[in-house]
């Protein structure tokens, strides 16, 4: 029989954690593997060069891009309508939301046709959304809202449910009145969880606003996309697709950090 | 404070129709007593408590706390859970100052001598629980007995007059509770705050209270009421005493003597080991009586 100091967890076991090192190694490998693949496809005599430019094609154009002033305003413009839609669903979520997870009633009042309207596909809205608001930013903005807004606030609503009852009843018997149990309690309590689905939720406006620009605008990631596609410009097409990506990933990571920075108090074991 | 029970009552509507939890049950607590609940999971004894914290509505009869009937929860019962309640987003000195900000115990002036003096005593209590170094730290980085020692110190910084325990210390390994039962004591003779406390564990109950009321298995009623004749000043080693044990192997008696007889746990057994024996020719470790 082996001794206990012997045992120690592989690399496979379940939800141990593996070394630093090699979690980023495989995590680079995956990225270099996905762009040999890309290379291989690309240089493959049978590839149509315009479907499939190579790698250093789309990194050759990338370069003139991040001079041309165009650019950056289509990246300004995607990131304003993402912010605008994406705050205005927050502020309004983030009470809504607190007060379906806190009382019964407003859950009555405000779940049941959030789930209705989660339900219909957010782009089905778009000839509505232009009717209503016309083709300006506005539609855009409501879009993003839409889109997000029914998902956020039902995270909210359960992210406030989710904070143990104990606490409330402890804090009843500590003297806290009602209000100040919603507003001291269960909303300090669920804002670890609160911000996780803010962040889920900033993903998915960038969805929306690419569909939002696909569909009508002068400007924007989207829109830019579209006309590439119209004159064949596929790896302009690409370059901007490797971009929405990159700001992905940049803004989710920023998220992350914030998040860490401002509840310390949480549970680091729970990613 | 007096505390007094008059025919409590209650019941649960349930898909079987009305389960009762506790029976009509009276009894009062006088000020500056510790009294503990014992009985067996289920008993009501858990149910009690929340009923005179006013967490849950009675179905029946009367809660009198100095004379005054108890509809809701308020600062006057302070409670300590067997969870660690403790707020998370807190150290450990805003948790225990927690109810000092809140808008009905807050001091108009906060500079006044009543405000310092809150203040002080919060402070003190952290030091005399010995968590003077961790005021700063949050809970989670707190051990089990630590976090209830805070969530005493919590409920006591607004001088409750009834402080009620649901089997604080049950979660706790044996040492830590034996810690925990002498600091009880020592604040109890401190504060002189009544406390009605809740918990299964005999030697607990003896070696704390001042009086233990027996509870019968579900659906509960209160089947002794037995003054514990210790006094003041307990050491740990009173739980080796001939009178202490004698007082528990009573408890145990009255806690033990409703359990369902054991014979038909003899048949069980027997087929378990037919169960086995149909499997396998070897026999299995189990010894026929």
């Amino acid at each position: 029989m082996k001794s206990a100091a012997s045992v120690r967890p592989s690399w496979f076991s379940i939800r141990q954690p593996v070394p630093t090192w090699a979690y980023r190694t495989v995590a680079l490998l995956t990225f270099l593997t996905l762009l040999a693949v890309w290379q291989w496809v690309s240089t493959r005599p049978s590839t149509n060069a315009i479907f499939v430019p190579t790698p250093a094609r789309v990194v050759q154009i990338g370069r003139d891009l991040l001079h041309d002033a165009e650019f950056w305003s289509d990246v300004k413009m995607s990131f304003l309508r993402v912010t605008y839609g994406f705050l205005l669903s927050a502020a309004l979520a983030l009470p809504l939301g607190l007060l379906m997870g806190s009382f019964h009633l407003g859950e009555a009042l405000i779940q049941p046709v959030t789930e209705f309207i989660r339900y219909i596909p957010v782009p089905a809205l778009i000839p509505i959304l232009m009717i209503v608001f016309g083709i300006g930013e506005l539609s855009k903005v409501m879009l993003i809202f839409i889109g997000t807004f029914f998902q956020l606030v039902l995270m909210v609503a359960d992210e406030t449910r989710r904070v143990p009852f104990e606490l409330v009843q402890v804090s009843y018997t500590l003297g806290a009145r009602r209000d100040e149990v919603v507003n001291r309690v269960l909303l300090r309590a669920a804002m670890p969880g609160i911000f996780d689905a803010m962040r889920l939720c900033h993903g998915w406006a960038w969805s929306y606003v690419i569909v939002a620009e696909l569909v009508a605008a002068n400007e924007g990631l989207g829109y830019r996309i579209l006309k590439f596609s119209r004159f064949l410009q596929t790896p302009k097409i690409w370059f901007y697709l490797l971009v929405l990506g990159v700001i992905g990933l940049a803004l989710d990571f920023a998220f992350r950090v914030v998040g860490r920075r401002l509840f310390t108090w949480a549970d680091t074991t729970k990613r | 404070m007096k505390l007094e029970l008059r025919a409590l009552e209650k019941t649960y509507a349930t898909r079987q129709g009305v389960t009762p939890a506790l029976l009509p049950t009276s009894f009062t607590v006088e000020s500056g007593e510790f009294v503990s609940l014992i009985g067996p999971s289920g008993c009501g004894k858990s149910t009690t408590l929340y009923l005179v914290a006013g967490l849950e509505p009675a179905t029946g009869g009367e809660i009198l706390l100095g004379g005054r009937p108890v509809t809701k929860p308020g600062r006057d019962r302070g409670m300590v859970f067997q969870n660690y309640t403790l707020f998370p987003w807190l150290t450990v000195r805003q948790n225990v100052r927690f109810s000092l900000g809140l808008a009905r115990n807050r001091r108009p002036d906060p500079y006044s001598r009543e405000a310092v003096h809150d203040s002080e005593r919060a402070d003190s209590l952290l030091e005399l629980l010995g968590l003077a170094d961790f005021g700063d730290a949050y809970p989670r980085e707190l051990s089990g007995g630590m976090k209830q020692r805070v969530a005493i110190v919590r409920a006591l910084v607004n001088r409750p007059q009834l402080l009620l325990m649901d089997e604080p210390f049950g979660a706790l390994d044996a040492q830590t509770r034996e810690e925990l039962q002498e600091m009880m004591l020592l604040l109890q003779e401190h504060e002189r705050t009544t406390i009605l406390f809740v918990t299964h564990d005999i030697d607990e109950a003896l070696f704390l209270s001042s009086r233990i009321l027996v509870f019968s298995p579900r659906p509960g009623r209160i089947v002794q009421d037995l003054a514990v004749p210790f006094g003041v000043g307990r050491e740990l080693d009173l739980k080796l005493s001939p009178e202490f044990l004698r007082l528990k192997r009573e408890l145990f008696g009255l806690l033990h003597h409703h359990h369902a007889p054991a014979r038909d746990r003899d048949a069980l057994l027997r087929r378990l080991v037919h169960a086995h024996d149909r499997r396998s020719s070897a026999p299995p470790a189990i010894s026929h009586p």
